[in-house]
Formats: structure tokens, sequence, C-alpha cells
């Protein structure tokens, strides 16, 4: 469709960086860690219970937006899968030289192969770049929440948040 | 006649919540449900929930209603599926019942049986949870084959796994119609677009945010104007609203669709509860009728008690509490007290008061503290 989107329908960079759940450039250049696409005040809170680190907090009232202590965050993924709004990423500027990967939950079949070439998207569904399926993790605890890691060229990793779907 | 102490219509969390806490306090307690499989709503919710950790927020809706029907079970809840109850009249249930067994239990998800037979079931107190249905929405080609509620489209896919259509239009972007586009892309459909003729996407931007990165253009300040085809939807148009609701002139645009999906809100079913003569008052806030009642979920007719969407359409997570409280009261009434009641009373109305918190929810609690107001003032004293 060619209409442009009124109201956009996810939170702008600005946003993001100005939520609790999201990292320092300090911290995010270091290693492995979240970034919590997570900004309004929505009763929900399975995240905080989600991280054996403790690195999540929201706390009460429920409706609390969801706070990273960047420096617990030790890049295990395992919080990932169990955000039901799908919003918890793992961005690891470190993976290579040159190159970054970003990890999210991917609940559509066929599932993509580890070293497999995809396009991978935007926050508003466009391809951007290219990537390389670097792993595809559902073990049972995931409870049906495949989590995908890709690599990307390093500019584009606060940028991916996921691929295009076979077909499309 | 077959006679309980607790009848209890529809096994969606309210339902079987309010059938647990009546029959842990010793009361003979049937619950009657329609469908082919207890659970309600969660049956189709294929999604983890929100909420909070009490409330199995992270679990799948499918999940929590399995384990609410085990826990039912074993507390010696007799549930019984494929059973409409079509009238109330004296504290009697008339139920249309797919089962030659004389006994009401089914533990199996199979649907059994093939002849319906009429019984009725006289009950000395009825808790009414039938839910919610949902609101439709009238524009020309409306009654054309492929335009339908979002929730029978969400039945098809996860119930029945049947894909309505292969170009979707969802008309809505409340939660209800973000989660289903989403679930009809995992199911294989396209959603064309959502579109929403308010300024804002009313559901939580993380869901949003999900059906955005799959490609899918979320359009506010966009309503339909028609659909069309030879013998079922082939297309739509929709086109641009402005602040006071007026289609802006020129802004029409055709899309290419097969399915149109509406998801504008869902009200009370309040069809039996109106059958049995409990007297209705209009809350926006929610949803449209609904029953009277008071702050022990009893309704203006004496005995006959509510919960869950049925008192105003909410969430799963107050159903659940809801549910309980239903429960705990009917039984009190009954003389089937149990200690610490009171204290599971205070604990529920706490929870219930967080979960009705923030900026999505706070109407909620007004609009009830207005309901449960009038209920104390009209609904039968204890
Ligand atoms: C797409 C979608 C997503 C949702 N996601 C969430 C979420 O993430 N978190 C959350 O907390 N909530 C969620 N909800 C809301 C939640 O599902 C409902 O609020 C909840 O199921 C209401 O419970 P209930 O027991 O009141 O009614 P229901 O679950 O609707 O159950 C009512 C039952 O009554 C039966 N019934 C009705 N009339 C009769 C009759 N005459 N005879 C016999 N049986 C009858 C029906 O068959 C049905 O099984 C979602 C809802 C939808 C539609
Ligand atoms: S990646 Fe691991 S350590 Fe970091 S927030 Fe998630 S669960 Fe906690
Ligand atoms: S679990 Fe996900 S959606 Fe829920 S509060 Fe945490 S980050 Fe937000």
């Amino acid at each position: 469709m060619s209409q442009a989107i009124e109201s956009p329908s996810y939170p702008s960079q600005q946003e993001l960086r100005n939520a609790p759940g999201y990292p320092s450039q300090k911290r995010l250049e270091k290693g492995p860690v979240v970034v919590i696409e997570c900004i309004e005040e929505i009763p929900c809170n399975p995240c905080e219970q989600a991280c054996p680190q403790h690195a999540i907090t929201i706390g009460e009232p429920i409706t609390n937006c969801p706070h990273l202590d960047e420096d617990k965050c030790i890049g295990c993924e395992l919080c990932v899968s169990q955000c039901p709004g799908l919003a918890i990423f793992l961005i690891d500027l470190t993976h290579s030289q040159g190159s970054a990967s970003v990890a999210f939950p991917h609940e559509y079949l066929p599932l993509p192969g580890k070293g497999q070439t995809v396009r991978a998207v935007n926050r508003a569904g466009e391809p951007i770049c290219s990537a390389t399926v670097v792993r595809v993790q559902n073990p049972k605890t995931n409870g049906q929440t495949p989590v995908v890691t890709v690599a990307v060229p390093r500019k584009y990793a606060t940028e991916v948040r996921g691929i295009l779907r076979p077909g499309r | 006649m077959r006679e309980v102490d607790l009848a209890v219509v529809g096994a969606g969390p309210a339902g079987l919540t309010a059938a647990i806490e009546g029959a842990k306090r010793g009361c003979r307690t049937v619950v009657l449900d329609m469908n082919p499989r207890p659970g309600g709503q969660l049956i189709k919710q294929i999604h983890r929930f929100f909420g909070s950790r009490e409330h199995r927020a992270g679990t799948r809706g499918i999940e929590i209603a399995d384990s609410l029907f085990h826990e039912a079970a074993s507390a010696g809840v007799e549930v019984m599926v494929e059973a409409e109850v079509y009238a109330i009249h004296d504290s009697t249930l008339e139920v249309v019942a797919q089962t030659n067994e004389d006994s009401l239990v089914l533990l199996s998800e199979e649907a059994t049986t093939s002849r319906s037979r009429p019984l009725s079931i006289a009950a000395r107190r009825i808790i009414l949870a039938t839910g919610g249905a949902e609101n439709a929405l009238n524009f020309a080609g409306w009654t054309l084959p492929g335009v339908m509620g979002a929730g029978a489209a969400q039945t098809m896919i996860n119930l029945w796994r049947v894909l309505p259509g292969k170009k979707i239009l969802m008309v809505g972007a409340g939660n209800v119609g973000l989660i289903i586009s989403y679930q009809l892309i995992q199911a294989g459909g396209e959603m064309v677009a959502v579109i929403e003729a308010t300024s804002r996407i009313g559901g939580y931007g993380v869901h949003a945010a999900k059906i955005s990165r799959a490609g899918v253009p979320i359009l506010t300040s966009h309503t339909i104007i028609s659909a069309s085809g030879e013998s079922r939807v082939e297309r739509a148009v929709i086109a641009k609203v402005d602040a006071s609701w007026r289609i802006v002139s020129g802004s029409e645009q055709e899309l290419e669709v097969d399915t149109i999906c509406i998801a504008v809100g869902l009200h009370p079913n309040a069809r039996l509860a109106s059958l049995a003569e409990c007297e209705l008052c209009y809350s926006p806030s929610l949803g449209g009728w609904v029953p009277i009642h008071n702050s022990r979920m009893e309704t203006t007719i004496s005995g006959i008690y509510i919960a869950g969407d049925l008192s105003g359409v909410e969430e799963a997570s107050t159903a659940l509490e809801e549910g309980r409280l239903a429960g705990i009261c009917a039984a009190a009434s009954l003389g089937k007290e149990r200690a610490g009641d009171y204290d599971d009373i205070k604990a529920i109305e706490g929870r219930l008061l967080g979960l009705r918190s923030g900026p999505f929810c706070q109407h909620r609690q007004d609009a009830k503290q207005e309901l449960i107001g009038i209920g104390e003032a009209q609904c039968p004293k204890q």
C-alpha cells in the first residue's frame, strides 16, 4: 500500500532511548545486552521474573515500565522468549569485526536454518539489509517462542528487529 | 429433576474459578458450557497472556484453560460441555445438552455424542459467567460472505485450523484487532491493513509493533466505507476521517481483500441475565448494557450472581478474580463459609484494584465503582 502510516505503530529511537529499558551506548559497546522496547504503562510483568540475574525490575504498581540494570545483564537471552509483547531483543555489537548480532522472538513457521541468508527488516517491516542466521533457539523452556539470532552490518543493529518471512 | 447447590453457566475463566471456589466449600457444583471444550475465550488464545505473574501472565491462554479445567475437575466440579442454557425460571435452568449419558460429567475433550436432549437443573444458587459478545459494524456490503467478527476468524484458525481468507483487512486497532491480526499472519494469511477510526492505536504499543515489523500498515483515522464482490468479498473501500468523524472526500482507496474482520469491541453477553430478569444498566466503559451487581457479585435477582466479561468487558485476569469472588459469596449465602473467607475477599478486591489501575484500565475501576454503588442500593440485602 502506498499510503503513509499516519501515526507510527512503533516507538521512535528517541522514545526508546529515553525509556528505562534501554542500555547506554557504553554498555552496548561492551557486548551482549538486552534492549527492552516496552515504553507504555501496561499491566504486565513476566520479564521481571524471567531474568535470573534480576536485571529487570517492574515492582509496584505492575503498570511501571520495565527498568534494566545494564550492568547486571549478562546477555543470556532467557528473557527474550518470555515477554508476551515480544518486545525484548538481545544486541551484541561485538559479534565480529564489523558485524553485530540481533536476537529476536520469531513465532512463524517455517523457521529459518542456521547459516541461511535472509533479508532483515526494521520496525516498519521494511527490508533494510541482508543477514546471516547465526542461531535458532527453541528449547522446551522457550514455551514455543523460538528465538532467532542474525548477524548484520553493525550500523543496522539498532534498526533490525526481524526478518522477512518466506513468501513475502 | 437434577438438583445442585450451585449451577454455573459458562466455563470461561470466570465460570471455572467460581465453580472451583464453590466446590471447595462443599457445594455440589455443575458448570454448563455450550462449547465443545471448557475454557471460554481461552481455548483460542494461543498467545502469551499479559497481566501479572499471579494471573499466569506469560502463559498461553490455552494452557491456562487446561489447568483451570483440571483444577475444577479435581475439586469435584461437574463440567458439562455442549450444553446450552436457554432459559432460567424459578431457580431452574433449562438446558439443551448433547449427551446420552445420565451423568453430567464430561472429562474427555472429545465432543461426545449425537443426540441433543433437553434437561432441567434446579439450583439453589446460579452464577452467570456468559462472557462477552462482539459488536457489529454496519457498512455497505457488510452482509457479504467474508465479512466476519475478528473472534470468528480467530475461532476458525485456532480451533478449526481453517484460514478464512488470503488477503485480510482488520477493522479496529484495539488489543483484539492487533492480536488476531498477528495470529492470522501466523496462520499464513496476508494482512493487507489494520484500520482504526480514531486518531490513535487503542491497543498496547507492543502488539502494534509486532505486526508492524511483520510489514502490516496500521492506518489510524481511517474507516471502512463499503465491501463489494460477486458472491463474496472481493474488495473494500476505506477512507480517512477527520477529527469530527467526517469522511475526508477524495481520500477513498480501494483494497483488494477477500476477508474483512471486525474488531470494534465487545459487549457483555447479557441475554441469559435479561431472561432471568436481572436489571441492567448502561456503562460505556464496561462495554454497554451490563447486569447491575453489588460488591458480592449478586444481581438484582436474589440468588443469581455474575462474574467476568458479563459483568463488564475486561480481561481474563479480572475474570479469574471476579469468578473467585462470586463463588465464595454464593457459597457463603448457602451457609458454606470457610475460615479465612473474609481475608480471601479482601485480597481479591486488592488485586482487582491493582488490575484496574494505570492509564489503560483506570476508567474501568471508576465504572465498576459506579455500578457496584447502584448495586448496593438495588440488589437484595444479605
Ligand atoms: C483476541 C483476544 C485476546 C485476549 N487476550 C487477553 C490477554 O492477553 N490477557 C487477558 O487477561 N485477557 C485477554 N483477553 C480477554 C479474555 O479472553 C476475556 O476477558 C475472558 O475470557 C473473559 O472470561 P469469562 O469467563 O467472563 O468469559 P468467556 O471466556 O467468554 O466464557 C464465556 C463462556 O460462556 C459460554 N456461554 C455463553 N452463553 C451460554 C449459554 N447460554 N449456555 C451455555 N454456555 C454459554 C460460552 O460458550 C463461553 O465458553 C483476550 C480476548 C480476546 C478476544
Ligand atoms: S539477557 Fe539474561 S541477564 Fe540479560 S536481562 Fe535477559 S535474562 Fe536477564
Ligand atoms: S514482559 Fe514484555 S511486554 Fe510485559 S512488561 Fe516486560 S517487556 Fe513489557
